[in-house]
């Protein structure tokens, strides 16, 4: 009985302190008790590969900054964190151990869509909460969606739907592709020209080329001698930023050709230098240039991430984990932590409002809905500041931009 | 008819010059690969490796110290190469006794440790890479196809560096003391050469070869931890082709199979990666010392 009154007292100590004071004393009390009054965060992703910087650290930092802001008074928040190499076992194996002896309540980020399905199916088995923003796959709010997850930043039918479609109404009509031979590139051609095609444009032709591949320019010649306007690149990583640079260095933008890049975020332009990626045209959902609200947000975090600075997947780490413990705040820590089904559907019904994506809503499929901007990247002459790289070209509302809620074929949706 | 060839030879003839400077990246460093394995016996797996260095040290030179890209073409082997010096004095060089295997398994950890040190400490995206001025203007018009000024460099400075290498062992006294020591190091020992110091020169020469590379990779491939595996697999094939260890025979076959890959990536492009790797086999079954390798 003194044991429960003075952790009581404690917590109640620790309310009124400031969130980082506060956080050393809830901590004190014992074991068990603590941990009923724990939030775990747990954010996975990839720490040392080809997603180190579209994930990766500077994702952590984001979840860090969303907890700093929104920690429940009397909560301890933990944030840790792991690297899934890309592995799907790996990233399953973790889960596991987190949930199950670790005492994690939410994974966060999760990059790389077979990795991300495969952790799916742990956080559902053992009724947590799964917050994924990193990875690109659509089959989490279609055909394995669950009520434990929510998929936050971004997927290929609204990366296809704003490239494809927009392009076509900025004027770009006319498409040949260059796609990596593998499910990921034929999937992404093919969704964009359905949209290419939907909004009265032509694919004129593609070429396929093997996976990590070094030299483009002999597809670049064959995109270049199909005339078409725009030449639609649906690979990633070092493919894409391969293929821009060699682009560039045969001069395929000059005569007045788009390069749309289907897959490509911020870090990836900052790779390339501006120089080589102006003209280049992408869909992200963040850019931390938008507006006040997300400039603020960048102002927040800058310190925390050094020179990489946040793209959609890390906003949508941020957002999401921002929104997890406001429903948290609002149900309670215990109710939040016994039942991760609960913590979604809390999530689901309140509306969502930050500072990255702005007010919006997330449907039952799991699907967060927010506006989807097409960008161009800007010429080095544009560019006044650092990491000033993009200019909208479109906007696509969120209401149109992702896959109406009918077509995923997710179970959760009651028709 | 006719017309039907003229056509194909209007689509094939731009891919034959892209292969040629993809072949020149071949020829390159299935150079280095054949010197080193060649003087040395050691298949060096660390050769991708290398190459990324190159372009690397080029890069940190650039946007750290302000050396353009013609220092860099010179001192970036050299600091690669002294690098391979201390590999070979420190490692590799315990191994000579020891079965090929040894060396394979000692380069290929190397290489993944090395990769490794630069993914933490660079990143995976890649740095930007400009060409130099001078051969970074707009593509020259061959008649048949526009081809940047860079890329006709690249071949012209590979085809240069196989030539002097090619001179170096053939011809000079230098490189004649060398292929004595690889026939017969004791018997050249005991002339009064200095046997271990000329092959971990060696070494460090074939490393400084895949530096070079590097650095002319640098301004049309990504500069990333992971560009030397990328082409690495496909150099190793290559020198099997041409024969392990013939200078000649990989200069000749780096050249030949990035024509051949250039042609493949036109008429069935899915294939690309793959054509090479049909032709070693095929190479393996009939001539197993490779085309131009002595069994």
């Amino acid at each position: 009985m003194t044991q429960d009154r003075r952790s009581l007292l404690k917590t109640v100590a620790a309310a009124a302190m400031t969130p980082a004071l506060g956080a050393g004393l809830s901590a004190l009390p014992g074991r068990a008790r603590a941990q009923s009054n724990t939030i775990k965060i747990g954010v996975l992703n990839d720490q040392s590969g080809v997603y180190r910087e579209t994930s990766g650290p500077t994702s952590v930092a984001c979840v860090r900054q969303a907890v700093k802001e929104m920690a429940p008074p009397g909560t301890t928040v933990e944030v840790v964190v792991a690297d899934h190499q890309n592995k799907p076992d790996v990233g399953a194996t973790i889960a596991r151990q987190w949930l199950d002896q670790d005492g994690v309540d939410v994974i966060v980020d999760v990059p790389n869509s077979s990795v991300a399905l495969a952790v799916n199916t742990v956080v559902r088995e053992k009724n947590k909460v799964y917050l994924n923003s990193g990875a690109a796959t659509t089959e989490l709010t279609g055909g394995q969606c669950t009520p434990n997850t929510i998929h936050w930043t971004y997927d290929t039918y609204m990366l296809a739907r704003s490239t494809g479609g927009a392009m076509v109404k900025a004027g770009g009509d006319s498409w040949f592709f260059i796609t990596a031979d593998y499910t990921f590139g034929h999937s992404l051609e093919r969704d964009t020209s359905n949209f290419v095609k939907q909004a009265g444009g032509k694919v004129l032709g593609s070429v396929r080329h093997p996976l990590q591949s070094t030299d483009f320019s002999s597809y670049l010649l064959q995109a270049q001698s199909s005339r078409a306007k725009v030449i639609g690149l649906a690979n990633a990583g070092t493919d894409t930023i391969n293929c821009v640079k060699q682009a560039a260095e045969f001069g395929v933008t000059r005569r007045g050709t788009k390069l749309a890049v289907l897959l490509m975020f911020i870090g990836d332009v900052h790779a390339l230098g501006l120089k080589t990626a102006q003209g280049l045209v992408c869909t992200e959902s963040f850019y931390w240039d938008l507006n006040d609200r997300t400039r603020s947000f960048l102002s927040r975090v800058k310190g925390a991430v050094g020179d990489n600075y946040p793209n959609m997947d890390h906003a949508g780490c941020y957002a999401s984990v921002l929104h997890y413990l406001k429903a948290v705040k609002d149900m309670g820590v215990g109710a939040a932590k016994a039942s991760g089904k609960d913590a979604v559907a809390r999530m689901k019904a309140m509306p969502t409002d930050d500072d990255c994506f702005g007010a919006g809503k997330i449907r039952e499929d799991g699907r967060k809905l927010c506006p989807v901007y097409l960008f161009e990247v800007k010429s080095p002459e544009e560019s006044k500041a650092p990491w000033d790289y993009y200019k909208v070209l479109q906007t696509t509302p969120a209401d149109e931009a992702f896959r109406p809620l009918g077509e995923g074929g997710c179970s959760l949706v009651r028709t | 008819m006719l017309e039907d060839l003229l056509f194909q030879l209007q689509i094939g003839l731009p891919q034959v010059a892209l292969g040629l400077v993809n072949g020149a990246f071949y020829a390159l460093l299935s150079l280095g690969l054949a010197v080193i394995f060649g003087m040395l016996n050691v298949i060096n797996f660390a050769h991708g490796a290398q190459f990324m260095m190159g372009a690397f040290v080029a890069w940190m030179m650039l946007s750290w110290l302000g050396i353009g890209y013609w220092p860099a073409l010179i001192l970036a082997p050299l600091i690669v190469g002294a690098f391979g010096v201390l590999l070979e004095k420190t490692m590799i060089s315990r191994l000579y006794k020891l079965d090929h295997l040894y060396g394979l398994l000692l380069t290929f950890g190397l290489a993944l440790i090395i990769e490794g040190v630069f993914r933490n400490q660079f990143g995976s995206s890649g740095m930007p890479y400009a060409p130099p001025a001078a051969l970074g203007g707009p593509p020259v018009d061959l008649g048949f196809m526009f081809m940047p000024v860079y890329r006709l460099w690249v071949v012209v400075a590979a085809l240069v560096m196989s030539l002097v290498t090619w001179l170096v062992i053939e011809k000079t006294r230098l490189g004649a003391y060398l292929r004595a020591a690889t026939e017969n190091a004791a018997l050249v020992q005991a002339f009064g050469v200095n046997v271990p110091r000329m092959i971990t020169l060696t070494y460090g020469a074939g490393v400084a070869l895949a530096a070079f590379a590097g650095v002319l990779a640098a301004p049309i491939y990504s500069v990333n931890p992971q560009m030397g595996s990328n082409l690495i697999i496909v150099v190793f094939a290559v020198v099997v082709i041409g024969g392990m260890g013939s200078i000649l025979g990989s200069v000749l076959t780096g050249f030949g199979l990035g024509l051949v890959e250039g042609l493949t990536k036109v008429f069935y492009p899915e294939a690309s990666s793959t054509v090479i790797f049909v032709i070693m086999a095929i190479v393996l079954l009939a001539r197993p010392a490779g085309l131009f390798g002595r069994a």
